[in-house]
């Protein structure tokens, strides 16, 4: 490679950009003009948190899809007992299905009052994602006690196994959301919009979110490939 | 059932002297040290400057104490299974009953690996890469401690399991149906559980921070490509911590489900899949490998371009074959069970996915001869742990390639042929890496260097005894021995364990040699002082701050104009024979200390404590208040201090002035 080659590529082999700095022709002042090359210098805290928050996510994802490959796997494994088309039920699934959906609709409204800095509407609309998700919740919770007293508990079988601890893991992450949320409205109630606290909210959002994606998933692979047959 | 669960007299092994002893010695030695720290009055500094602190060089310090107090504690496992085995050959019944030897060999690995080799790697990428970034700290403070903190809480219930109870007997990956109740009916495997999530969950965190911390607050103008290579390998460490980890979640979740609950996961009735476990158990497990490997590999590319004085031989490609190990590591699992029977195709295409993965490594390799070659060469023990590395290093990975052909792999398969593969490559790879790093960035926290001398005789002993121990476990394995043998009723192979135990006798003085090396240094530290805060003629940021940093690393944050920033500052320095003009000072926030982590871990053992020996009240009070704690530490409103411009130039101007 020629030496103006290298002067214009900046990351020839074992050079950065400054590589005539080394053959003493010095550098000017220009040297940290943003490149587009991730050069700008730490990210503000918002950012910071955000892509944090996202990375958890995707780690989340994976753990689901542990669960989802599990499910996959032991599906067809009855051991004899009752299978998906004796034991779901689609009325109540569509009520689950779309409480948590407008729950995700109402969250995003949550957040635009939260970016808007008006109070009331903030915690009303995280009030109603919160009754949206309990309801959700109270649904699923009444679906494993009818299987469990059909006798179609996890015990049953493997693939009943894998089901339980799919949508319960699912369900799990609600909960774990309705704690947080309520916290979030307490701790909003006392202290007002802070950079802190507005930062969770917007991780609050994008985990409720993430629960809906992780749902959509369930849906199909469980519920409907399920009644499908 | 009882109000304590379980948990009555019986958990403790009054009928077994090796165990008892072992963790009545370890409880004296804790109550020890405990007692000086209380007769001293070292608790308030201890509790302000350390367990509350949420400075990520002090995070890195406790990672690397914590990680050679456990790899000491696995090294004598090691030292009871050799000798062990060598007192059974030809009759003998050693000293070891099977199922204390079985505990012996889980303790070693589960340990060695996620106790031991984890947060040693861990450790050198808190301390080293916002340093390298030059930035003033990780991007979640809090969380780190929080992380580091959790790993401990599951070395100590590891460690627990010595006095009260009885630990896995099921190998460091406890293989369904083995570890389902109705075979390992006691606390062991619970033990193993929920030591290793609650670690596991720390381990995920501490990837999430670091993987946040490379990619969004590095230094201004310091692009992807003008990383030193150590942050290159610390970031795909940490991202394959973020994807691997929550696979050995979900997979040792459905283990709990089973032995708690009587699910079916991977039981043999009802459905279970036994096979299902030892897929999704090494889906993580390979990965995990390179996760101990990787950020050994960036040790290496630091000490050897640093004591070649020269940059380092193929950037780029280094990082390509870095990438490419990240990716790669993920298509490779089944080839810890080809002889599971998933048919001639399936196998063939992991073992050539194997054989292609070392491809990266040699790419590495020579890059590393390249940066040597034409060099001007020191040899300080850094870097004398990393020719060790390269020679041996070698021999681990041909012997990998050979176990990666499928046909070649069920003769070998089990065998000790396998574990002194296993060994070469984690002991010379990740063990030597981390010793390496030590002795490398021990000047930098601590502002004086390592004692020479008795470094030098740790590696040659260490070196010696490993490349003894192995030697002959690899040609016992190729005459037929198999693992986890806890009698050996084959007597030829008795010459062999025999030149082993040897070995091991080298490699105690070599450890030894090792923690001599701390004691003389720590004595001897003012005349081995570093006030140049670059003791080895360094190339990147971390040398371009005191020695120890302040807490805010850089007084101002440099400006990157292309890599090895520090070896361009300081050739400019001499090209205009001045040092950089003071600097006009600004007011620098850090966070504050804070007792989150240690709050949070303390709450995850009572659990963990609880869960094993069934105390569900227990269990439930510890969630309660974790939830409590939680709340509470998110409900203040103070979390940060500032530093005044005039404090920063104090410090600044009394740290560089002990350099004058």
């Amino acid at each position: 490679m020629s030496a103006a080659e290298a002067q214009e590529d900046p990351y020839v082999l074992g050079r950065g950009r400054g590589g005539a700095d080394a053959a003493g022709e010095g550098r000017g002042g220009d040297d940290a003009r943003p490149s587009g090359r991730g050069e700008g210098g730490p990210a503000p805290k918002r950012t910071v948190v955000g892509y944090g928050f996202w990375i958890y996510l995707l780690s989340d994802i994976i753990l689901f899809a542990g669960f989802f490959a599990a499910y996959a796997v032991l599906s067809g494994d009855l051991a004899g007992g009752p299978g998906p088309q004796e034991l779901f039920e689609q009325r109540r699934l569509a009520l689950e299905t779309a409480a948590l959906l407008i729950s995700s609709f109402t969250c995003g409204l949550a957040g635009i009052a939260a970016g808007r800095g008006a109070m009331l509407r903030t915690q009303g609309w995280l009030l109603v994602t919160g009754l949206l998700g309990a309801v959700f919740l109270g649904l699923e919770v009444q679906e494993f006690a009818t299987l469990v007293a059909e006798g179609a508990g996890p015990q049953r079988s493997a693939f009943l196994s894998a089901f339980f601890a799919l949508v319960g893991l699912h369900g799990l992450h609600i909960a774990a959301g309705l704690l947080w949320a309520g916290t979030m409205m307490a701790q909003l109630a006392v202290k007002g919009f802070r950079p802190a606290i507005e930062r969770r909210l917007m991780c609050f959002a994008l985990f409720w979110h993430a629960l809906d994606i992780v749902w959509v998933g369930i849906f199909t692979v469980v519920y409907l490939l399920g009644l499908a047959g | 059932m009882s109000v304590l669960g379980k948990l009555d007299w019986s958990a403790i092994p009054i009928d077994q002297p090796i165990p008892l002893a072992a963790g009545g010695g370890a409880i004296a030695l804790m109550l020890a040290a405990l007692g000086w720290v209380t007769v001293k009055g070292h608790w308030p500094y201890l509790w302000r400057e350390w367990i509350t602190s949420v400075d990520h060089k002090r995070i890195g310090v406790m990672y690397v104490v914590l990680a050679l107090a456990m790899l000491v504690r696995g090294f004598i496992d090691a030292i009871m299974m050799r000798t062990h085995q060598a007192l059974t050959v030809g009759g003998g019944s050693g000293y070891l009953p099977p199922e204390h030897f079985n505990q012996i060999f889980s303790a070693h690995g589960t340990i060695m690996i996620f106790f031991g080799a984890m947060p040693f790697m861990v450790g050198l990428m808190n301390f080293v890469v916002p340093l390298q970034l030059g930035v003033r700290d990780v991007a979640f403070p809090r969380l780190n401690s929080t992380a580091f903190w959790l790993t401990a809480s599951g070395a100590l219930l590891v460690n627990l399991s010595l006095v009260l109870g009885e630990f896995a007997r099921t190998g460091w990956l406890p293989y369904a149906p083995l570890s389902e109740r109705s075979y390992s009916p006691g606390v062991g495997v619970d033990y193993y559980l929920w030591a290793v999530q609650i670690g596991g969950v720390g381990t995920l965190m501490a990837g999430i921070n670091i993987v946040t911390t490379i990619v969004k607050t590095r230094a201004p103008g310091m692009g992807y490509l003008r990383m030193p290579m150590f942050c290159w390998t610390a970031l795909c460490a940490s991202m394959l911590i973020v994807a691997a980890f929550p696979i050995l979640t979900a997979t040792l979740t459905m283990l709990t489900l089973d032995r708690y609950l009587g699910f079916h996961f991977f039981t043999n009735a009802a459905g279970g899949s036994p096979m299902m476990f030892v897929n999704l158990i090494w889906a993580w497990g390979h990965p995990e490998v390179y996760i101990l490997i990787l950020p050994a590999f960036g040790v290496f590319s630091e000490v050897i371009a640093t004591f070649s004085g020269k940059p380092l031989f193929g950037y780029r490609s280094m990082v390509a074959a870095t990438l490419f190990i990240t990716v790669v590591s993920f298509m490779v699992w089944l080839h810890h069970f080809f002889t599971m029977g998933a048919g001639a195709n399936v196998n063939a295409a992991f073992g050539i996915a194997t054989s292609i993965i070392a491809v990266g490594t040699g790419v590495k390799i020579y890059n590393w001869l390249f940066t040597m070659y034409g060099g001007r060469l020191r040899f300080p023990t850094p870097m004398l742990w990393s020719l060790g590395f390269l020679f041996t290093f070698i021999i681990g990975g041909m012997t990998g390639v050979l176990l990666a052909v499928p046909a070649a792999d069920f003769i070998l398969h089990n065998s000790l042929f396998l574990v002194a593969h296993f060994h070469n490559v984690i002991v010379s790879g990740t063990v030597f890496g981390a010793i390496a790093g030590y002795t490398f960035w021990f000047p930098k926290a601590f502002g004086f260097t390592l004692d020479e001398r008795w470094g030098k005789r740790a590696f040659w002993l260490s070196l010696a005894g490993f490349v003894i121990v192995f030697g002959a476990l690899y040609i016992a394995g190729l005459e037929g021995m198999t693992r986890r043998l806890q009698h050996v009723a084959v007597a030829q192979w008795g010459p062999l364990l025999y030149v082993s135990v040897a070995g091991v006798a080298v490699m105690i003085a070599g450890v030894a040699a090792q923690i001599t090396q701390l004691v003389v240094s720590i004595r001897r530290r003012d005349a081995l002082r570093d006030d140049t805060g670059d003791p080895w003629e360094g190339r990147s940021l971390e040398w371009a701050t005191p020695s120890p940093p302040p807490a805010f690393n850089f007084a101002t944050l440099p400006e990157v104009g292309g890599e090895e920033p520090y070896w361009r500052i300081k050739e400019r320095a001499i090209a205009s024979q001045q040092e950089r003009s003071a600097s006009d000072y600004e007011p620098i926030t850090m966070p504050r200390r804070s007792a989150t982590g240690f709050v949070t871990a303390f709450f995850a053992t009572v659990i963990g404590f609880a869960m094993v020996w069934q105390i569900w009240w227990l269990a439930a009070l510890g969630l309660v208040c974790a939830y409590g704690a939680f709340v509470a530490f998110a409900w203040r409103d103070e979390n940060e201090d500032t530093f005044s411009a005039e404090e920063v130039a104090r410090i600044e101007r009394a740290r560089r002035g002990a350099a004058a």
